[in-house]
């Protein structure tokens, strides 16, 4: 872990002083070239993504609270919902904040860099995603997307989903993994080549590590991704036919090269939510975090294993027995490092001095929905099992538990960490609470039943289903108005923050922040690191 | 391929447990059946045993074929060992958070490396995961294809109903499609699994079950029976069933495909042999009405399929 020499360490107020003469509004907002500013308008992009999301997720539990409802009474409505849910939550949510926003924000600062290496690509990267957005509601509002997040042929081609809205959603992917593909370039460049002298990649933060990995992750999966989505969209317009069976094509193909991207994917979501995990657990614990080189190596190994996987997505797509037999062990060693990572948070916690602040109780309620989301990926990896959980609401629950409770708590628990740090105010301790206990009992309602609806055989991706699956439905229901309540109250805090205007200090969580932005002003100045710190 | 030769081997590893069990299964199945039979007499009101998801289940459906067996042995082994790891982990939380916690503990200790404890974490779950492998692979090979099928049974998905086609039985061919909603009421059934034509088969024989598909992915699905592969255009994919007890089975399609993903339940009536023959002199007169052009029609097309795939 990093320590800063406090004799070389950056006087934050006299840059402030010298250094804060913001552009005006327009250039400071549209055209910025600031990691700061950029990763600000990340996270309220992502907020925002989220605040979609969670509307379609409401208007899905509002239909699926009891059998035969009528709130979304066509099918194609209902699909195109459920997958715009799936893209907004994945690319407009849970990327662009944990990566765009945090990555943004506090790797250039973590490794006492004055920027990100690129600042003009950081500006695309960004202003790549609004219209990709753009293009998703286009796709939802003309009922033109319903083929599912995963956009499996031939239920995506043109037979079946008639309709520019389809072609829009499928430029916005291509947009979003552009932006991706940029993000990640300038992310790998930054941390390779402008870490503070003595940060050597071992001495560099988690969270640097995660977002390095992560970059790695994108740069490797999203040309695949682009490969397959620009494959579909000349199969729609264009007369070819990679997946069209009547012209020697394969809709198998396109599961493979969809979950080449899409198993690096979960991965990429959830690991820079891992690196934050850890800081916030060795801060509130005053104590280095526990096994610090395993911790690290642990999420290189789950992303190189992540690529070796991914047909376990397909084990009833009419794959041999034997590779299923193969992608099942492949899949199962990942439980390894993911075990290690776990134990270490552990480990961290024993023998510290912790203090149960907000931050530390988002991560605490992280590493227990995520072990529960862990554990019952060892159950669905195993292909035996598969066949009577695939596509059920198992799935849904074990996904959502590692990543709508995991990712998100690790978004939140990241937020609280680093609010005070990015906007200079202090957040209502009470209010937070408030809003994580609702959270928390909102998500394991809504989604621990669903692992009984899935084992009892209920699929997925179902508008209405048979009477005997309405209790734990009901129960599924009544738990999302808890997490939309929390949603409520946390922009309430939000609102808190920035009218109370409660001064934080520079250093707010004391000792166990040892990482350098703490060791700058809160807010950090427009320009810092213009003289670059000493690592010890 | 690298991991042939890794495989074979684990083939032939667990082929020798798949024959006894397979032998196993055939001579217990009067025994099993039995004893199925009387585990469930509460359920048997007058009709005939119907396996169908029921209101507040919290586990698997009961199983009623060798591969939902041993779906539903393997299950509960696992679910034993992820349920002691979370109480562990849950455990080890809530005790740090107390033990730990900065009033009870003011100096924190800064210890950060422990060796054999890591070596510990790292070893004890790749263990466990080796424990959890082994009969895994087992079920995998098992529930692959059967060796001496008895009958085979083509299914081929439409949007949105399902066509099942009796190759060994002079290629009966009929469509089997969801009741609406009021009929099914009216009827006494149950909405959204129950269907104008059942799928019928003889019980304790080994069916190979081909699916495929006509335009979209869809997937066939019967969770009692531990039955489930995709349905995808140009594709043949095989499976096979056993099935240990007459009744009826449920399931329904598992792979969007449209407006009316859940609009195309599966209803399979299992019977003993002597029922089977009489009902398919029935449904050949019954379904003879098919158009012949058709049946020829679906015939070449599943002709065409089988060539595709191997």
């Amino acid at each position: 872990m990093a320590s800063t020499a406090h004799d070389h360490a950056h006087d934050g107020h006299d840059a402030h002083d010298h250094h804060d003469h913001k552009p005006p509004f327009f250039t400071r907002w549209f055209c910025s070239t600031n990691h700061k500013d950029i990763g600000t308008l990340y996270l309220i992009f992502g907020s925002i993504g989220g605040i979609i999301g969670l509307i379609l997720s409401m208007i899905m539990r509002a239909q699926l609270a009891h059998p035969g409802s009528q709130i979304v009474a066509d099918g194609q409505t209902w699909n195109t919902i459920i997958t715009v849910h799936g893209l907004a939550m994945i690319f407009l949510s849970v990327m662009p904040s944990l990566i765009g926003g945090f990555g943004n924000w506090f790797v250039p600062l973590m490794i006492g860099a004055p920027d990100m290496a690129f600042p003009r690509l950081n500006n695309i990267s960004f202003w790549l995603m609004p219209p990709a957005a753009i293009l998703v509601l286009i796709g939802l509002f003309r009922n033109e997307a319903g083929a599912g997040w995963t956009l499996y042929a031939p239920l995506s081609n043109a037979t079946y989903q008639p309709g520019w809205g389809a072609d829009c959603v499928l430029f916005a992917v291509h947009l979003l993994g552009i932006s991706s593909l940029l993000g990640a370039i300038n992310f790998i460049t930054t941390i390779f080549n402008m870490r503070a002298p003595g940060m050597t990649l071992h001495k560099m933060p988690l969270f640097v590590w995660s977002v390095l990995v992560t970059a790695f992750l994108l740069l490797l999966s999203v040309p695949v991704l682009a490969a397959a989505i620009t494959m579909l969209i000349t199969d729609r317009n264009f007369g070819t036919s990679f997946f069209e069976v009547a012209g020697g094509g394969d809709p198998v193909l396109f599961q493979h090269l969809f979950w080449f991207f899409g198993h690096p994917e979960v991965y990429i979501m959830i690991l820079p939510a891992f690196g934050i995990i850890s800081h916030i657990i060795s801060t509130f614990s005053r104590k280095p975090v526990f096994g610090y080189l395993g911790m690290a190596y642990a999420m290189v190994a789950i992303g190189a294993v992540g690529f070796v996987v991914w047909a376990h997505h397909m084990y009833l797509s009419g794959i041999e027995v034997d590779t299923r037999a193969y992608f099942m062990a492949a899949t199962m060693v990942i439980a390894v490092p993911t075990g290690v990572k776990i134990f270490s948070w552990i480990a961290t916690m024993w023998g510290g001095s912790i203090e149960l602040k907000l931050p530390m109780v988002w991560a605490i309620g992280f590493i227990f929905v995520f072990t529960v989301g862990g554990v019952t990926g060892v159950v669905l990896s195993n292909a035996g099992l598969d066949v009577a959980l695939h596509n059920t609401y198992y799935v849904v629950a074990h996904f959502h538990y590692v990543l709508s409770l995991g990712a998100v708590f690790g978004m939140f628990a990241g937020f609280y960490y680093w609010i005070g740090k990015m906007s200079g105010y202090q957040y209502p301790e009470k209010l937070g609470h408030l809003q994580f206990w609702l959270l928390f009992i909102g998500v394991n309602l809504t989604f621990f039943p669903m692992h009984f609806s899935g084992l009892s055989g209920m699929p997925r991706r179902y508008p209405d289903y048979p009477e005997a699956f309405a209790g734990w439905n009901m129960i599924s229901s009544i738990g999302a108005w808890f997490s939309a309540a929390s949603a409520v109250v946390w922009l309430i805090v939000i609102f808190r923050t920035f009218t109370a205007k409660q001064k934080v200090a520079d250093n707010q969580w004391g000792e166990g922040a040892t990482t350098l932005e703490w060791t700058l002003s809160s807010p950090p100045p427009f320009h810092c690191f213009e003289e670059l710190p000493r690592i010890r | 391929m690298v991991f042939v030769g890794p495989m074979q081997f684990l083939r032939r590893l667990t082929a020798s447990a798949n024959q006894k069990r397979g032998q196993a299964a055939r001579s217990g199945g009067a025994i099993t059946r039995f004893m199925l039979a009387l585990a469930f007499l509460p359920l048997l009101d007058g009709t005939a045993l119907a396996q169908k998801p029921k209101e507040w289940e919290m586990n698997l459906q009961p199983a009623f074929s060798p591969v939902a067996e041993s779906i539903h042995s393997l299950h509960n082994f696992v679910l034993i060992i992820i349920t002691v790891i979370t109480i562990f982990v849950g455990i080890l939380l809530v005790l740090v958070m107390m033990k730990f916690n900065h009033r009870a503990n003011p100096t924190p200790s800064q210890t950060s490396h422990h060796t054999g404890l890591e070596i510990a974490w790292t070893i004890v779950p790749a263990l466990i995961l080796v424990a959890i492998a082994i009969p895994s692979f087992r079920l995998v090979y098992f529930q692959d294809r059967t060796q001496d099928a008895d009958m085979t049974l083509k299914v081929i998905a439409h949007q949105w109903n399902w066509e099942y086609n009796y190759p060994d039985h002079g290629g009966l061919n009929f469509i089997s499609s969801v009741l609406p909603d009021d009929d099914a009421k009216k009827a006494g059934k149950l909405r959204l699994l129950d269907v104008d034509n059942e799928v019928v088969l003889p019980v304790g024989k080994n069916v190979r079950i081909l699916t495929s598909s006509t335009e979209v992915i869809h997937s066939f699905f019967i969770p009692s029976l531990g039955v489930q592969r995709y349905a995808i255009p140009g594709r043949t994919i095989e499976t096979w069933v056993k099935i240990n007890a007459p009744g009826m089975y449920y399931g329904q399609c598992n792979q969007i495909c449209g407006k009316d993903h859940s609009r195309m339940p599966i209803a399979i009536r299992a019977v003993s042999q002597a029922e089977f023959d009489a009902w398919l002199v029935d449904a050949k007169k019954k379904f003879a009405s098919n158009d012949p052009a058709d049946r020829q029609a679906v015939a070449r097309q599943l002709a065409a399929l089988d060539q595709i795939q191997r």
